[in-house]
Formats: C-alpha cells, sequence, structure tokens
C-alpha cells in the first residue's frame, strides 16, 4: 500500500476564524495507479494533495504513506520525502525566472545531493524526453505555457518520485498543451509511476483510471472511470 | 548542497539584479574604504612622522635651557639664558666614554649678500663636530675647525641651494659674503639633503658658534646642546650623567630648580608611536561604526529579499529543501554580498589612499604611501563576519516560511 488515508480532517485557523475544510476522508491509493481527485472549486481538493505530497499536516485523523505514519515525522525528514518521493506539478508551473529551463529540472538535485555532472545529465535526459532538449539555456520565461508544464513536469520526474502530484496541470493551457501534458501522464503511468491529479473538470478527470470525487470536504463517490480517455488514441489532438 | 553551489546561486542573484546589489553594497564599501583609507594614511603618516626623528638620530641626547616643567619660558617671551658655552665644555671635559660627540647651537635669521644677490636665510652658529650630529656631508671644500671655532674666525659654511642662489653654477669657496655688514669667507658647500619638518638645511648656513654668539647675535649663551651616545642603550645612563654635570655646574641640588632640560628623541620616538596608534585607533573606530551601519542596513535589504521572494523559497522547499539548506543559501548570499563589498571597498580604499600619496607628494612632502597588510586582512574578515552576523536574521525568516504559504503567494 502506498497511500492509505484514514478519517482525515483539516482545519486552518487563523486567529479566531477556524475554516474546516476536509471533514474526515478515507481511501487508499496503490502503487502504479492514476487516480483524479475532483471537486468544485473550494471543495478542498488542493488541501487534500498538499497533505498527500508532505506540504501541509493533518488537523486530525491517519496518513501512512508506505507504511509510515507521516504525522511523526520531523521537518528534515518532511523536506527529504518532498524531494525524493514526491514530484509536483503545479497550475503555475512555479518555475524560477533566474534559472535557466535545465537549472530548473535539476533543482531538486541539488537538494538531494547529486553531483553536478550527474544532475545535468538527468536533466538532459528528462527535457529531452518532454520534447525540449533544444531548450535547455532558455529562460523559463520565454517559454510557452506548455513549454513551461512540460519543463515542470520533467522537474517533477528529477528524483525519480513514488507519486506524481499534478494539481490543475492543464489549468493554464490551451487544449492542445493540456492533451500534451495529458498524455505524457498516461505514458508515464503506462511505465509505472503513480500518478495523483486534481482538476475540477470531469473530462480531464477521466484520463485516470479512478476518480475520487469530493465536494465540501467529503468524498461523495470513489469509482474506476467507464469510458476512460485515452490520449495516444486521439489522432486529432496528437498532431 | 556544496557550498560552492549556494555561492554561484548567490551571485546569480546579484547579478539579475544589479542596481539593487549595488546599493546593498554601498554602506559596506564606503565603511570598508573608509577603514582601509584611515588605516594607510594613519600608517602613514606615522611612518613620516618616525621617519622625521630619524633623520634627527635615536642616539642623541638634547640639552634646552630652561625647565621643562612649568610653562616653556620660550612661550611667555622670555629669553632662556641659562645654557652657556662652557656647560658643553664640561660636559666634554668628563670624558665619559658613553659620549661620542657634542655639538652647540645658537640660531638667527639673518640676510646674506654676495655681490649682486642677497637672500634672507636662517642660519646656524655651532662647533666642529656639527657635521656628525647633524648627519651632513660636504659637497665642496671643507668644514671649519675647533681654532677657526675658538677664535672667531669669519668663516661660513652654505648649504647647496644657498650656494646655488647666490653664485649659481660658480664655485663659492673662497669667496666673500656679507652677513650683517661683515664680511665672512665662504669656505665650503654642503651636499644636499632634502628639507624635513624640523629644518631645512640646503637653506641655510653655518658659522663657527663663537663668531655668531658675538659678532652676529651678541649673546653669551646658547639655544641647544645636542649630544650624541655611544650606543642607543646608554642614553638613560648618559642623561643622567649629562645632569649631574650641569648641576654641579649651575649649583644646582633639586629637581625643581633645574634651568636646563635633557631629552632623548628615542624616547620621543615612543610617544609619537603612542600618539599615532591611539589616533589610528580612534578614527578605525569611528569607520568601524560606519561599517556596523552597513550592516544593518544589509540586513534590512536582505529581509525585504525574502518578503519579495517567499514563493521562490517555497517552491525550493516544496522540492526538498531544508531549513538548514535554506539558512545557508540566504546566509551564504549574505556573506557574498559583504565580502564583494569589502573586496570593492578595500580596492577604492588602496585606489584612494594612493590618490591622497600622489598629491601629498605632489604638494612637496615626503610622504609615503603605506597599505598595512593586517588593514586588508581585518577589512575582508569585518565585512565576512558582518554578513554572517546581519545574515542571520534574513536568514531564519527564509527557512520558516510555511511552503504552502509560500506557494500560495503570488
Ligand atoms: N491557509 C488557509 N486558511 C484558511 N482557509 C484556507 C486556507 N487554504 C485554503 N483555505 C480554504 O479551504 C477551502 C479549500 O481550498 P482548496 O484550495 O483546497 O480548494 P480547491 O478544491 O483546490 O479549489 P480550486 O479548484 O479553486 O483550486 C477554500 O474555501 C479555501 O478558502
Ligand atoms: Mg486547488
Amino acid at each position: 500500500m502506498l497511500i492509505k488515508v484514514n478519517n482525515l480532517e483539516k482545519q486552518f485557523s487563523n486567529g479566531e476564524v477556524v475554516t474546516k475544510v476536509l471533514h474526515g476522508v478515507s481511501f487508499n491509493i496503490e502503487k502504479g495507479e492514476f487516480v483524479s481527485i475532483m471537486g468544485p472549486s473550494g471543495s478542498g481538493k488542493s488541501t487534500l494533495m498538499h497533505i498527500l505530497g508532505f506540504l501541509d499536516k493533518l488537523s486530525s485523523g491517519e496518513y501512512l504513506f508506505e507504511g509510515e505514519d507521516v504525522s511523526k515525522l520531523t521537518p528534515d525528514e518532511l523536506a527529504e520525502k518532498r524531494g525524493k518521493k514526491v514530484g509536483f506539478i503545479f497550475q503555475s508551473f512555479n518555475l524560477l525566472s533566474t534559472l535557466t529551463v535545465l537549472e530548473n529540472v535539476t533543482l531538486p538535485l541539488i537538494y538531494s545531493n547529486v553531483k553536478e555532472k550527474d544532475r545535468e545529465k538527468i536533466g538532459k535526459d528528462l527535457l529531452e524526453r518532454v520534447g525540449l532538449s533544444h531548450r535547455l539555456d532558455y529562460n523559463p520565461n520565454k517559454l510557452s505555457g506548455g513549454e513551461k508544464q512540460r519543463v515542470a513536469i520533467a522537474r517533477a520526474l528529477v528524483n525519480n518520485p513514488e507519486v506524481i502530484f499534478a494539481d490543475e496541470p492543464t489549468g493554464n493551457l490551451d487544449s492542445k498543451s493540456g492533451f500534451q501534458v495529458m498524455k505524457i501522464l498516461q505514458d508515464l503511468n503506462e511505465k509505472g509511476n503513480t500518478i495523483i491529479l486534481v482538476t475540477h473538470e470531469r473530462i480531464t478527470a477521466e484520463y485516470a483510471k479512478r476518480i475520487i470525487n469530493i465536494k465540501d470536504g467529503l468524498i461523495i463517490s470513489d469509482e474506476k472511470v467507464v469510458n476512460r480517455q485515452i490520449a495516444k488514441d486521439n489522432n486529432e489532438l496528437l498532431k | 548542497m556544496s557550498i560552492f553551489e549556494s555561492i554561484k546561486i548567490s551571485i546569480q542573484m546579484l547579478l539579475k539584479n544589479k542596481m539593487q546589489s549595488f546599493l546593498t553594497m554601498l554602506g559596506i564599501i564606503i565603511g570598508v574604504m573608509a577603514v582601509v583609507i584611515v588605516m594607510s594614511v594613519g600608517a602613514s603618516s606615522q611612518e613620516f612622522i618616525l621617519n622625521e626623528v630619524k633623520t634627527i638620530g635615536t642616539d642623541l641626547i638634547g640639552v634646552l635651557p630652561g625647565n621643562s616643567k612649568g610653562a616653556p619660558s620660550s612661550a611667555m617671551g622670555i629669553v632662556n639664558t641659562s645654557l652657556k658655552y662652557e656647560d658643553g665644555e664640561k660636559i666634554l671635559n668628563q670624558n665619559n666614554s658613553n659620549i661620542d660627540t657634542l655639538a652647540m647651537y645658537v640660531q638667527g635669521n639673518t640676510k646674506i649678500i654676495a655681490g649682486e644677490n642677497d637672500l634672507n636665510i636662517s642660519f646656524s652658529g655651532s662647533t666642529e663636530n656639527y657635521m656628525i650630529i647633524q648627519k651632513v656631508e660636504i659637497a665642496e671644500g671643507r668644514f671649519y675647525t675647533k681654532e677657526e671655532e675658538k677664535n672667531y674666525s669669519r668663516v661660513v659654511v652654505l648649504g647647496s641651494k644657498v650656494a646655488k642662489d647666490l653664485f649659481g653654477d660658480q664655485s663659492p669657496i673662497g669667496e666673500k659674503v656679507k652677513i650683517k655688514d661683515l664680511s665672512f669667507k665662504v669656505i665650503g658647500v654642503f651636499k644636499e639633503k632634502g628639507s624635513s619638518l624640523t629644518q631645512d638645511q640646503d637653506n641655510s648656513i653655518v658659522v663657527p658658534i663663537k663668531t655668531a654668539q658675538k659678532l652676529l647675535l651678541g649673546i653669551d649663551y646658547i639655544n641647544l646642546m645636542r649630544i650624541k651616545v655611544v650606543d642607543e642603550s646608554l642614553i638613560d645612563e648618559t642623561k643622567e650623567d649629562i645632569r649631574s654635570v650641569l648641576r654641579e655646574s649651575h649649583n644646582i641640588d633639586n629637581e625643581d630648580e633645574e634651568d636646563f632640560t635633557i631629552n632623548a628623541t628615542a624616547t620621543a620616538l615612543e610617544s609619537i608611536e603612542a600618539i599615532t596608534n591611539a589616533m589610528t585607533l580612534f578614527l578605525v573606530a569611528v569607520s568601524a561604526i560606519s561599517l556596523i551601519v552597513g550592516g544593518f542596513g544589509i540586513m534590512n535589504i536582505m529581509l525585504a529579499t525574502v518578503e519579495e521572494r517567499i514563493s521562490e523559497i517555497g517552491l525550493r522547499k516544496a522540492l526538498g529543501a531544508k531549513e538548514s539548506q535554506i539558512i545557508s543559501q540566504f546566509l551564504i548570499e549574505t556573506i557574498v554580498i559583504t565580502f564583494l563589498s569589502g573586496l570593492i571597498g578595500i580596492i577604492l580604499g588602496i585606489f584612494v589612499s594612493f590618490i591622497i600619496y600622489e598629491v601629498i607628494i605632489l604638494l612637496g612632502t615626503n610622504w609615503f604611501f603605506i597599505i598595512p597588510f593586517w588593514s586588508v586582512i581585518f577589512a575582508a574578515f569585518v565585512s565576512i563576519g558582518i554578513g554572517l552576523i546581519f545574515g542571520i536574521a534574513p536568514a531564519r525568516k527564509a527557512s520558516k516560511l510555511d511552503p504552502i504559504e509560500a506557494l500560495r503567494y503570488e
């Protein structure tokens, strides 16, 4: 079992005001799954993803990652998990404009103490896989949205993570670039990567094999996708 | 992450924002520059003063008329007549083995005329050992003898500039000059010596002391006596010997009544060194304050930078950066800024010190260009230290940022 969540709750307290966001959610995710977390805006999808990705702490309940109780991890252990176990793809790309494309991709490797030479090789290979080997020394600001997101995908893969979290990865992209991103995610899943995709659109969610539907901080359904979208079968958008 | 990598990241950040970086650095640059300049000028002026004193010699004892305790009589317009030619003779007659030579002096100003030319100059009346004590040499002709000193000979030895001004390229030896309406024979010319704080040897003349006393000044006392000891270590001992001779000669038996003052250039040297050191230290302390002010400036700017870079920091944390790695990145960034500022400050400081040196040389003084090595080391370490101290607060602030908060912040 890769991820096991038991009655997870999350609330934010800003001084006097307490906002309850997750009201007790439970699910398991196995290695190799492709799961969409779907729900309307404000339902708590990103909040859930942040907790699963070691970026935020749960308020109550239980979260086991590879059988390990995440609440018991020290800040340094959490940082290590963020660096090595998970990769993030954000809606707004979150690339550093002070670094080149290649440096952005290899940034996580700096923190996991990989030597500069090895870093470069890993980064170049990944950029080749997302079709950007001709943009290594570009400033990310000069790339199109689709290209930026592919850089972010390469960065998410750089530490060979157990899970890739993608929070609305197509939200800022046109349909064609969005489609390309979904294709890469499906390819990765074919090769065995576990992928957790956060989205509010059913059509995007259906690229996954399973959809966890949440609303107002509660799971309202959790089922297999019947009519799955398969990117490589879509000849029109593949061109 | 290696330190080298952190330094690389820091430099990238600095280059990205050149103008802001420069303004950040300005405070430290100016502070370090001030420290280097102050230390350089301090060391140079110390060297200058010491050099001046050393040209007189550190193995000399001076004897002046009047008691050094209480107000100096000369300042009150009183001429002290207590020291006589005979006092010097008495000291010499002791045959004190510590004493190498002794010279006595009277001083005055006069007009000197040679044919059509005339000059206003200062003159010394002195004894035959003048040249040894004053460390001057004869370029042409000779100095006067003991006989000439004793029998009021009207002979004169000219400074190199006086000879040149009066006689041009002609040799003045054997020529007559007029001093106070009396005719003197030129018997020698000194080698050029260059001017110093205390004396302009090249622009003065020397006549036998008795001649000066009787014919030029009309006095029976002397202004100064200088005694050269065999070795510097004997100075204190010899001072006491001289004191007892003079007390006996003047019938004095307690210190308060002494009508003479004995001093030594060696002790003067020590006090000058102490004074200039204290002065330099004071100025360094003043410029150090400007460095601290610069440090606070850097801290404020770094804190603002953390604010500006919240999303970057959040991203780095999301990608696996530990708190310690964020701290070291920001700390190193601050240190790189302060160290580079220090480096620029050192270079500018040396440059300005050199300009000061050039200007003073142009103005005709024998200045020195000294950059104390330790001042450079000191400035470099201080600037690194400032980065370390003032970088801690911003670095801690950055490391404590919550990755989510930071990622949300756009
Ligand atoms: N730090 C916080 N403090 C207070 N409330 C918060 C905080 N973070 C999130 N929330 C609230 O929690 C709720 C869920 O937010 P979340 O970002 O998880 O929604 P979402 O499902 O990802 O929405 P969207 O599709 O718009 O991205 C929202 O109402 C939001 O205002
Ligand atoms: Mg969201």
